[in-house]
């Protein structure tokens, strides 16, 4: 027929242009201008190929024979992207930390690297999305049988629908081949299909807004009239089967986050987070307006259709029937668009993750010399990855071959759903639960997959197909409870309904149980705590600590895998910020782990992993290497602690040193003068004595008063010298230690009294001593006539120095069980803090030349209550000084 | 006439004997007993000696030297400077801020009567 | 009126503003379930009273858009709040 050869046609060169795109994107991301390729909303729209050629065609067969149910697939991706907070912000993050390249690449990686659950993940994702492909083909043929004309007496129209869905599968497979691997650098991001599927998002969009705008406003004749009549149909009446509208709000939102496809432009295409977060409300826009026409075609196609015309295709032949070939035209690139862009995507993340998980690892354990053999790896890849894609088609199209083109689209979409779906536990548990394990994963998955299997696949065929009739009465080999409609004799579920509840409870509890009674392997929790707290740290903690791997063959590696010049660009990087100048870093840890990192955006985490551990001669991070690396951690710490006590020590020894410096300085200075000093103390008496006897012995007829006076001053100066002579004999004793002290008992009181009178009797009387809380019978045992001087000196030096107009001294004492402290308390003007440091020295005194003092006392006080095991201390006032000598009542005798 | 001396000691018994010798030398003798205030009694008494204790309360003799050697009319001031304390270091100082002649005590009397008759004949 | 003491005030409602639109943003698919789980309640055919159709489609998209009004309002609200704040986008609570 001319209008299907013109289909044919049409859709060829629609394909072309869709390749112009993605060869002009690919050609500019090339040259660096990339800018515009990634945007958010070409990252919404990329979203769109969640909306298949299912939902372009069965939305409107699903809404003419459920009702509003349909939008329920709509729904949960709505409530995913709003509630975008809770999963994708997270899942995104990881993907972009980790580098991963699969929904099976993501769980392998979160349980330790496990390529047996890459492995089940891959075959289970492989087998769970081929129904979906099944039904792009079927939907496609379908359309296309439309176009060539109405069946005939045998039901055949010239098209037959196998050789139809041949060529269709045929020609999607070199499609996506030409597309997906076209460019020789197997990197995950496809600038190109990206593009492409954005613009086939436009497409399909404005090909469904245009068939419903004509139904509504050109066939019905505006929004009242198309509600009376939408109220006046079959579909009036709202009606619903309530466990699936919930179920299915929930399975089309887990099938979202799972669905490898969705994934891929979700989480590996995703270029910058802040996209996530304009697709939170533009995503559900798109989805709104793909379902906002549905329940109108369906019912225009319904009052206007023959009955018995498969509603869905109504949105071709609603138009095809009103003579609007152009829109019905257009309305079939609507739905190409949608299966070719979901194709596309779809068989390039399985192909990913089958060459990845399945082909490279058999590859790599066939080869016996591991990743260092000879030959370019990333010829093997490509062609390994083109072979997936071939197989993957091929087996969507035996299913649309063996499930007979038969049942309605919708129900085969929510098979492929339902499969897919059993990811989420093992996910969502991964991403936010640190106690979930390989084990629990695996169990839980496989568990899901073969409920998911018998009791949703495997009937999907027919009775009798598969599964023989007889499973559905009395259940497999007679055992009731096993029915695959009718888990545990539970009947009247709906068939759906049933399958993803029971895989999914299955599923999740099996995974919990297992994960709490299994424990992790090192690598597992390492890789947990990064996935789980992947906001507190993006950066990686494998601990890979090889020395052994000569950077030559790390090199040779990326050269095969990441293409010659992109990994002498990285090796170069390296080397140059380890501060080296030529071409081969150091196989230091975080140089291996960024390679892995880049080899793992091309060939997945585990084999990525595999790789550099057969390199670096560790066939994987054991117990002990992962204990070495905490150990090395600990001791770091430990380490940097001690580091830290050290620089502190040092930091106060250095304080102390220029405190004790400072002090040395003074004494210097204050030792420079002890000469002077001693010198002038000595000297001075003895002017006085030398010049009065002279004047005594020479002068003539000196008078008695004159030579009495003379005489006596001669006298005062000599007393004046052995006081002097004495202090410096008692300190110099005192402090070379060879004082022998006399200890006796007696009351404090009587050695005040004693020292009161003999320092007033010196005094000039003007000092006012009191005394406070001096008990009678308060004893000490100690040298008393030691203490007795300390006591003397104290008063004298407060008669010598308290400057006030009426000096006062006050003597209190403060006694506990073990210490008497004896307090003298001036009026005086208090003694700088500059001279408090050195008050206590020899020769010190406050103001130069006042008193006659030598500075001897209170160094002579220090040193005796050094020796009675007490202690001297002056305590700052604000007004005068207090002097406090501590005694212990039970003296312990110092010195010998 | 009599010469006019003036004493800046503190040390009211070296005063005493000081006075006695130089006044039965036939000088007239001033006294002035605090460093702080040295200068200006030495301006105001203009003496033709002065007999310069080293350790003063308040200013050292040193220090009253170097001022007194800054003003014009006392520059040529004949000083004799008397210490106890007896460091080859103090002496050095004291030359170097202009003093006359200077005597570690204890002296005899004889020697600081020499010297002072020295001081001002020259 | 100073500006200087009262500036550390409105640096405080303002990230105080911001942590509430993110608690807003967590809540906001929660009010979407419930809302379009609302029709689960509805009567159906064979009960007594019903639902039209047209009614339910109002509802449905109804729910539709006020949740995409909703999610970009917060958007803005939070693009605005992080370009004028200081501090960093907030990681996990």
């Amino acid at each position: 027929m001319a209008s299907l050869n013109l289909l044919v046609g049409v859709s060829l060169v629609y394909v072309a242009f869709l390749f112009a795109v993605a060869f002009a994107a690919e050609r500019a991301a090339v040259r660096g201008r990339s800018g515009w390729l990634r945007t958010p909303l070409v990252y919404t729209l990329s979203l769109s190929i969640y909306c298949t050629a299912w939902t372009f065609y069965g939305a409107v067969g699903y809404a003419a024979r459920s009702g509003m149910e349909y939008v329920t697939i709509y729904l949960g991706p709505s409530l995913v992207m709003i509630g975008w907070w809770w999963v994708l912000r997270k899942l995104v993050r990881i993907g972009r930390s980790q580098r991963v390249t699969s929904v099976a690449d993501l769980i392998s990686a979160r349980y330790g690297k496990s390529n047996t659950l890459a492995i089940i993940v891959t075959l289970m994702a492989v087998v769970g999305v081929t129904p979906y492909i099944a039904l792009q083909l079927q939907s496609v043929t379908l359309a296309l049988s439309i176009f060539s004309g109405p069946p005939d007496a045998e039901g055949l129209n010239g098209l037959n629908p196998l050789s139809a869905g041949f060529w269709v599968a045929g020609g999607l497979a070199v499609f996506t081949v030409l597309f997906g691997t076209r460019n020789l650098n197997a990197n995950e991001r496809h600038d190109g299909v990206v593009i492409a599927i954005a613009v086939e998002a436009v497409v399909k969009l404005v090909a469904l807004l245009a068939v419903g705008i004509f139904v509504v406003w050109g066939i019905a004749g505006g929004i009242g009239p198309m509600m009376e009549r939408i109220d006046a149909s079959a579909l009036g009446t709202w009606e619903l089967d309530r466990s699936r509208w919930a179920a299915l709000t929930v399975l089309s939102a887990a099938a979202f986050l799972c669905l490898p496809r969705m994934f891929q432009v979700l989480v590996v295409e995703n270029d910058d987070e802040r996209h996530v977060q304009i697709a939170s409300w533009a995503f559900p826009v798109y989805l709104l307006l793909m379902s906002l026409f549905v329940v109108p075609i369906a019912v225009v196609g319904l009052n206007l259709l023959p009955a018995g015309s498969n509603p869905d295709l109504f949105v071709v032949s609603v138009p095809l029937a009103q003579g609007q070939t152009g829109l019905a035209v257009l309305s079939f690139l609507g739905g190409f668009s949608s299966a070719t862009s979901m194709v596309i995507v779809a068989t390039l993340a399985l192909s990913t993750m089958v060459s990845n998980h399945v082909v490279m690892p058999i590859y790599l354990s066939l080869k016996s010399g591991g990743a260092s053999m000879s030959g370019d790896v990333r010829n093997v890849i490509l062609l390994a990855r083109r072979l997936s894609i071939l197989l993957i088609i091929a087996l969507g199209y035996v299913y649309y071959v063996l499930s007979g083109g038969s049942g309605a689209l919708a129900a085969i979409g929510l098979i492929s759903f339902a499969g897919v779906a059993q990811f989420l536990p093992a996910m969502l548990g991964g991403i936010f639960w640190r106690g979930a394990t390989r084990l629990g994963a695996l169990s839980g998955l496989c568990l899901g997959f073969a409920i998911w299997v018998y009791a949703s696949l495997l009937p999907s065929f027919g009775q009798d197909a598969v599964l023989p009739a007889s499973f559905f009465e009395v259940g497999p080999f007679g055992i009731n409870w096993l029915r695959p409609y009718a888990f545990f004799g539970i009947d009247g579920m709906d068939p759906t309904v049933h399958a993803v509840f029971w895989s999914l409870l299955m599923n999740t509890c099996v995974f919990i149980v297992v994960s709490l009674l299994t424990f992790p392997k090192p690598l597992e929790r390492l890789q947990g705590a990064q996935f789980v707290n992947v906001f507190d740290h993006s950066g990686q903690a494998r601990g890979w600590h090889a020395s052994v791997a000569a950077s030559e063959d790390l090199m040779i590696m990326a050269q095969r895998i990441l293409g010659a010049s992109e990994a002498q660009a990285l090796f170069r990087t390296a080397a140059r910020e380890q501060g080296m100048t030529g071409h081969l870093p150091e196989p230091t840890p975080a140089f291996l782990e960024r390679l892995e990192r880049e080899l793992s955006a091309s060939v997945g985490t585990a084999t990525a992993h595999a790789m550099v551990s057969q390199m670096v001669g560790a066939a994987s991070v054991s117990v002990e290497d992962l204990l070495a690396v905490a150990d090395e951690s600990a001791q770091m710490l430990e380490y940097s602690s001690q580091l830290e006590a050290k620089s502190a020590e040092l930091s106060r020894t250095a304080g102390q040193l220029r405190e004790a410096n400072e002090k040395l300085t003074q004494l210097s200075v204050q030792k420079d003068a002890f000469l002077g000093q001693i010198s002038h103390e000595l000297r001075t008496p003895m002017t006085s004595i030398r010049a009065f006897s002279e004047i005594m012995r020479d002068a003539e007829g000196l008078s008695v008063a004159e030579k009495t006076k003379y005489a006596s001053i001669i006298h005062v100066e000599a007393i004046r010298l052995t006081r002097l002579l004495d202090d410096l004999l008692d300190l110099s004793v005192l402090e070379n230690g060879q004082v022998s002290l006399n200890s006796a008992t007696g009351p404090l009181e009587a050695v005040l009294d004693h020292a009161v009178i003999t320092a007033q009797a010196s005094g000039d009387g003007r000092l006012r001593v009191t005394r406070d809380n001096v008990a009678g019978d308060t004893m000490v045992t100690t040298d008393l006539d030691r203490l007795g001087q300390v006591f003397i000196n104290l008063i004298t030096n407060a008669q010598k120095y308290c400057r006030a107009a009426a000096p006062h001294l006050e003597i209190s004492v403060h006694a506990d069980a073990k210490r008497l402290a004896v307090e003298f308390r001036d009026n005086g003007t208090p003694i700088p803090d500059a001279a408090r440091a050195l008050i206590f020295e020899k020769f010190a005194r406050v103001a130069e030349g006042d008193g006659s003092g030598a500075g001897l006392g209170l160094a002579i006080c220090r040193e005796i209550m050094a020796r009675l095991g007490g202690d001297i201390t002056h305590v700052p006032q604000a007004a005068g000084n207090v002097f406090v000598v501590q005694i212990p009542r039970r003296q312990v005798l110092a010195g010998q | 006439m009599d010469k006019h001396v003036l004493l800046v000691e503190d040390e009211v018994n070296i005063i005493e004997a000081m006075r006695f010798l130089l006044t039965r030398d036939g000088w007239k003798v001033g006294t002035h007993s605090d460093g702080a205030t040295a200068v200006s009694a030495i301006r105001d008494a203009r003496p033709d000696l002065v007999v310069l204790d080293y350790m003063l309360p308040g200013k050292s003799g040193i220090e009253i030297l170097t001022e007194l050697r800054a003003l014009p009319d006392f520059a040529g001031l004949p000083v004799l400077m008397l210490t106890a304390r007896g460091q080859s270091r103090d002496r050095d100082l004291a030359e170097r801020a202009g003093v006359n002649r200077f005597m570690t005590k204890p002296f005899s009397n004889a020697e600081v009567l020499n010297a002072v008759r020295d001081l001002v004949r020259a | 009126m100073a500006r200087g003491p009262s500036s550390p005030v409105f640096l405080e409602r303002r990230s105080y503003r911001r942590r509430r639109l993110q608690d807003a943003q967590r809540l906001l698919p929660v009010l979407g379930m419930l809302l379009w789980m609302v029709p689960v309640l509805w009567p159906t055919r064979d009960e007594t009273g019903h639902v039209t159709m047209s009614a339910a489609i109002y509802y449905v998209f109804g729910v539709w858009c006020l949740l995409i009004g909703l999610s970009f309002g917060l958007w803005r609200g939070l693009k605005r709040k992080v370009d004028e704040g200081t501090e960093p986008p907030a990681g996990d609570p």
